[in-house]
């Protein structure tokens, strides 16, 4: 029975240690940043930090991260106070269908946690395990960017 | 201008309705108007309000100041809902923010057909511009009475009609009335100059919420008591479910039910992680026949020439004067099938509910049809059955959202009460969506003595693009495999003449002759449909590729050599601005670089596109690199000029992802390419810079810019790759290992 630190509070759960921690978030408690995309680890929808590091949810056991703080997109921000990168999302309406946005946004905060102004091609290098189909690739790169110049 | 509008209403009480004031407009007393849509008393009406002609079946002012929009056509994330919101507010004349979206309820919203095509502007954009004009003028006209000041003298603010130091707002105006009233589409739009959202990019309504991780999808549905369900799909095509020890699946901790009915094999848990470990413990329980002699992915351009084909000449009009030709070029080009690959699998809920009412969330493209077809293979009627559009990932055609809904339905009757949750694995996605179907295509041309074109002799070779639910359960993968199965309907080659497979075939250019042949097959290598185009980007390719060798075979320019015989100044005007931004006229040629153009009007009468690009090939790797894309558009007249530019450089993005790496790999043993590393798509490091120049059309009807660019990217590729190493490919996808082969 784990308890997981999930955006700042601690939850405890009546799920098997087993349990993939993309499940756990999304069904015990009914967050929907992020999201199955494979469950093989191949595509980064379902992104989440662990310790600020990027996780891919779908392949981390829940029994494996307590004790440890998972962000997930809902706690980087909300519709009415958006996180800065979110925010940039919105304003360079980088997104067709989002689906992929949950593991860009996370993947693209654990890469500005470390690297503030990245450049262009480090960004591209940062987001190329992350897949998007709908083809939003160069405003995703902008959002980044923006974000970037802001720092 | 348009003649002054003068309705005739009708005053009654009004419907009061789930505490929001219905202002039903209905059919005024006059034959005309009564008589059935089909009859030819009943004027035309433009876009989808030729079949759905009540203004109440689209808008309703509603209490608190809001207004509501009921539309047909869904979001796909191609952002019409924001696009329709923005004609509505413009013409109507409310506030943006005052409008609320009901979107894709069959119980609820006007049937317009499934969302696809490039249509949903032209349909759905144009019928909500003149149902909200004309609402506009009969409020007008109703305020005009009711203040006593001439209709002319008011003008309408956000909701507020306004004269002569007098005011009332729509709100007011409504209230203890019911209008009845037929679209005219008669009343005048609003003036370019007054204009406040159409021509504008306003920022797309869903994107926050998604940015946020708010439910919006499907997926994030969580009705009390959801239980989740799996399937357990045939291991291939054709497969019969011979036996099934089911016992040990159902002692598992969570298990509710086993669901088998023929060969459809289903489960339902309590948790989801439960529901997945049942369906592998049952896929290893199962015992299938497989069928033996099936085609292969490389076999199949063979394959189709063996087929029972549907010959059609779809255009015939050789050339009149006989004398010979100085040279005759014949090539064939090749497309293999591709994916719609969403990043979300497909996903669905249904409900069964206590009055035998089946409801069920879907991210379907056809909620009607998918209805009809879910009804059918249940037995049951129609009006048992509901479908509510919520949004998915991305779908760019047709692929699992139709059949994961007929899996939930399914289960969903097995358990009754329970919302059931059936989300397809990647697996399950990759392998038994309908593909993007293989094409083959063999132009031959006859030449004059400067290269130009006297005879153009063009033919297709395709299955299916169209496989839609359409009605019927027989479309649905679990129907196909029920105790008592619905039969596959025997394929049509859909639509108009250039239409389908043949979308875009018949070319754009003025050649002094041309014919057009159609060898359609109706069986099947692999499950296909529509996918994103049908067979324009296939007939796009063949044609500015060919187009292409045809121009450096006459030693012309290829701008050059288009524009001779291209006469269509829309046409034109895209191809000329596409070069002019590229910089065509003083690129400079160096080693291992390389640019092509390629130009369509997506089938023929809808957005006007042309594509130039530099590549860069790396001859030891057989690597192409795309450097750039410079895009030149027409859609006719803009609304959101930011969401036709997402349109046009994400289907430049995918089509170049179609087009370098994707092939689906299948033989007897099944389809192989099952996941992202077996069926790779374009990354980050891969995508080049996008420059996308919008030429707007003012006055010109909306054209629907969601499938334009993907057939010029194609070709603009291989265009640019044969400037750049001297070698042309004319079987996609480009991969390196091709490449490197032919550079060797």
């Amino acid at each position: 029975m784990p308890v997981l630190k999930v955006n700042g509070q601690s939850h405890n759960l009546a799920v098997p240690d087993d349990a993939p921690l993309l499940y756990v978030l999304r069904n015990d408690l009914k967050l929907n940043g992020p999201k199955f995309g494979c469950g093989l680890s191949q595509c980064g929808a379902c992104t989440v930090l662990i310790d600020g590091q990027p996780v891919r949810s779908c392949v981390t056991q829940a029994g494996a991260v307590v004790g440890q703080d998972i962000t997930t997109l809902e706690g980087l921000g909300t519709p009415d106070k958006p996180h800065k990168l979110q925010r940039a999302f919105i304003d360079e309406q980088a997104a067709q269908c989002g689906y992929c946005a949950n593991g860009m946004i996370m993947r693209a905060k654990a890469l500005l946690d470390t690297t503030p102004t990245p450049t262009e091609s480090e960004i591209r290098v940062a987001l190329d395990g992350n897949l998007c189909r709908c083809g939003v690739h160069q405003r995703i790169i902008s959002a980044v960017m923006r974000v970037s110049r802001e720092a | 201008m348009n003649a002054p509008f003068k309705p005739r209403f009708n005053r009654r009480e009004v419907l009061a309705g789930g505490g929001s004031l219905a202002l039903a407009f209905s059919v005024p007393v006059s034959a005309a108007a009564q008589a059935p849509a089909t009859a030819p008393a009943a004027p035309r009406l433009p876009g989808d309000l030729q079949t759905n002609r009540k203004l109440s079946m689209w808008l309703r002012i509603e209490e608190g100041g809001k207004v509501r929009l009921l539309v047909g056509k869904v979001e796909l994330g191609q952002g019409i809902l924001t696009a329709v919101q923005q004609v509505c507010a413009e013409e109507l004349g409310v506030d943006f923010n005052r409008i609320v979206i009901t979107s894709g309820d069959t119980s609820l919203v006007p049937n317009e057909g499934v969302t696809a095509g490039s249509l949903s502007m032209p349909g759905c954009g144009t019928a909500v511009r003149h149902a909200s004009a004309d609402a506009r003028g009969i409020l007008v006209d109703l305020a005009a009475q009711r203040l006593g000041v001439d209709a002319a003298k008011l003008d309408v603010v956000d909701g507020t009609i306004s004269g002569e130091g007098k005011q009332i707002t729509f709100w007011e105006l409504v209230s203890g009335q019911e209008l009845e009233v037929e679209a005219t589409a008669k009343a005048p739009l609003r003036a370019k100059d007054k204009r406040r959202y159409i021509g504008k990019s306003i920022p797309r309504i869903d994107i926050p919420a998604k940015m946020t991780g708010q439910p919006i999808y499907v997926q994030d549905l969580r009705p009390d008591g959801m239980v989740h369900g799996r399937i357990v799909r045939l291991p291939v095509y054709d497969a019969k479910l011979v036996s099934v020890d089911t016992s040990g699946v159902e002692k598992l901790p969570g298990v509710l039910k086993v669901v088998r009915d023929g060969s459809f094999l289903g489960v339902i848990a309590e948790r989801e992680e439960q529901a997945i470990r049942a369906a592998e413990d049952l896929r290893r329980a199962a015992k299938w026949d497989t069928p033996k002699d099936v085609p292969t992915w490389e076999t199949v351009y063979d394959w189709m020439q063996k087929q029972k084909l549907q010959d059609k000449v779809i255009k015939n009009e050789p050339r009149k004067d006989r004398t010979a030709a100085a040279a005759t070029i014949e090539v064939e080009y090749r497309r293999p099938f591709h994916m719609h690959a969403s990043i979300g699998p497909s996903c669905a809920l249904a409900t069964l509910g206590d009055d035998g009412m089946m409801t069920i969330q879907t991210h379907s493209q056809s909620v009607f049809e998918t209805r009809n077809a879910i009804a059918m293979m249940l037995g049951v009627d129609r009006a048992k059955v509901r479908c509510q559009h919520v949004q998915g990932s991305g779908c760019y055609g047709h692929n699992g959202a139709d059949d994961v809904a007929a899996d939930a339905a399914l289960l969903a009757r097995a358990q009754p009460g329970r919302p059931v949750r059936v989300q397809w694995s990647r697996n399950d996605e990759h392998k038994w969506e309908p593909y993007g179907a293989a094409m083959l295509t063999r132009i031959k041309a006859g030449v004059d003595g400067n290269g130009n074109v006297l005879d153009w002799d063009y033919q297709l070779w395709s299955t299916s693009h169209g496989t839609r639910p359409g009605n019927d359960a027989g479309n649905l993968l679990a129907g196909q495999v029920l105790e008592k199965p619905f039969p596959l309907p025997t394929p049509v080659n859909g639509g108009p003449p250039n239409y389908a497979a043949d979308r875009n075939a018949i070319a754009m250019y003025d050649f002094p002759s041309q014919v057009v042949t159609t060898h359609f097959i109706t069986s099947f290598a692999a499950r296909t449909s529509s996918t994103r185009g049908l067979g324009a980007y296939a007939n796009v390719f063949s044609i500015e590729s060919f187009m292409d060798e045809l121009a450096h075979r006459a030693k012309v320019d290829p701008l050059e050599y288009r524009l001779r015989v291209l006469k269509n100044e829309r046409g034109r005007a895209v191809l000329q601005k596409a070069a002019e931004n590229f910089g065509w006229a003083t690129w400079r040629k160096t080693p291992g670089r390389g640019r092509g153009i390629a130009y369509a009007q997506y089938k023929n009468l809808a957005t006007y596109c042309a594509i130039a690009m530099e590549v860069e090939v790396e001859r030891n790797t057989g690597k192409i690199r795309v450097l750039r894309a410079v895009a030149a558009t027409d859609s006719g007249e803009v609304v959101s000029p930011d969401g036709i530019r997402n349109q046009i450089e994400g289907g430049i993005i995918q089509s170049l992802s179609w087009s370098l790496k994707e092939a689906v790999r299948f033989d007897a043993s099944g389809v192989h390419s099952d996941d992202w590393i077996s069926y790779p798509i374009l990354t980050f490091s891969e995508v080049p810079k996008i420059e996308v120049e919008l030429i707007d059309r003012p006055g010109q009807p909306f054209l629907g810019a969601g499938e334009a660019s993907q057939g010029p990217t194609g070709a603009a590729l291989a265009n640019a790759v044969f400037d750049a190493v001297g070698v042309r490919y004319r079987e996609l996808p480009l991969t390196p290992a091709k490449v490197k082969l032919a550079l060797s």
